[in-house]
């Protein structure tokens, strides 16, 4: 084959050795765990949706405070690590290794006070409302059900979270790990933040005492 | 062959100002919810808001935060009509029931 042949065939496009999505393997691979977790998650709200709509009596006791107000501000908490994790994903593209750990602990503090208000806001409801995951004072045990299983697998999906970050911390802290890698960090912790935008008006919101 | 390289590239677009204006509609957003929630709707008027609301955040979310409007399209079209056609479907089998059972409440 002539030398001239030899380069048109590298540079084909059949030629192989091209990504067709031109992202690398890491980052599509956490793209297609968030589209199966997103289905996951659908499937759950939907059926949480079903039961809300066609059940009569179904309670309604998140008080403005704290209920709504915690959520309110849990949400704020999600939104704005969000805004940190671009931060530090931004900082790791730029190859500032310091100030993307900085942004990344950051995160971490709104993903922390996440759960501590969300803990905080399960035991209200389990002291003083009396809710169960099987039982409640309404007799309508479906809505501790749904809410338990809707907010606990969301706030598994946070601690995970934090735990996947504090490593990625860590390692980039110590030179360790590329950019794609906070990237692909990043690309779980939004979806996190995304499932929360479906939950609390859903969950919380439709069931505010007005 | 040419080497495949998975080296990141630099967006133009994609600056700290956009995603601050993004964050900031965001908040809007959750703070308008927040105010419907206290309006005397009916709820299937609310719920179409509330709904309506979020997949417009998850949207912005997917689209700045989550970058996929600075990727390739091909991942688009792979990831994204799949999921929504299953939710679609998951709709037309769950929502007509419970919306029939919600009318057929005792007034």
């Amino acid at each position: 084959m002539s030398q001239a042949n030899t380069a048109a065939t590298m540079t084909s496009v059949w030629a192989g050795g091209r990504s067709p999505y031109a992202v690398n393997s890491k980052k599509f691979g956490m793209w297609l765990f968030i589209i199966s977790d997103a289905l996951t998650f659908s499937a759950m709200l939907m059926a949480y949706t079903y039961v809300r709509l066609s059940t009569p009596n179904w309670p309604t006791p998140f008080h403005f405070s704290p209920s709504i107000i915690f959520s309110t501000v849990m949400t704020f908490c999600l939104l704005s690590s969000s805004l940190t994790m671009v931060m530090a994903v931004h900082a790791m593209n730029h190859g500032n290794r310091s100030a993307a750990v900085k942004w990344i602990l950051a995160t971490m503090v709104g993903g922390g006070a996440f759960v501590a208000l969300h803990l905080t806001e399960w035991l209200n409801l389990i002291n003083n409302e009396h809710v169960t995951p099987f039982n409640n004072e309404w007799g309508v045990p479906l809505f501790g059900g749904t809410f338990f299983a809707l907010t606990g697998l969301h706030m598994t999906h946070v601690v995970i979270g934090l735990i996947y970050l504090g490593i990625i911390a860590f390692a980039v802290g110590r030179g360790k790990f590329k950019a794609e890698d906070v990237e692909v960090s990043g690309l779980y912790w939004h979806f996190v933040d995304l499932v929360w935008m479906f939950i609390f008006p859903l969950v919380y919101l439709m069931s505010a005492k007005i | 062959m040419s080497a495949y390289t998975e080296d990141v590239e630099h967006v133009a677009g994609a600056t700290t100002k956009s995603f601050m204006y993004v964050w900031f509609a965001l908040l809007l957003m959750t703070a308008v919810e927040v105010f419907l929630a206290y309006e005397q709707i009916p709820v299937l008027i609310f719920l179409i808001a509330l709904v309506g609301l979020s997949v417009v955040k998850a949207a912005l979310i997917i689209a700045y935060f989550m970058h996929l409007k600075f990727e390739k399209l091909s991942l688009f079209l792979t990831l994204f009509p799949m999921l929504i056609l299953c939710i679609i479907l998951m709709l037309l089998m769950f929502m007509p029931d419970s919306s029939r059972l919600m009318l057929m409440r005792p007034m």
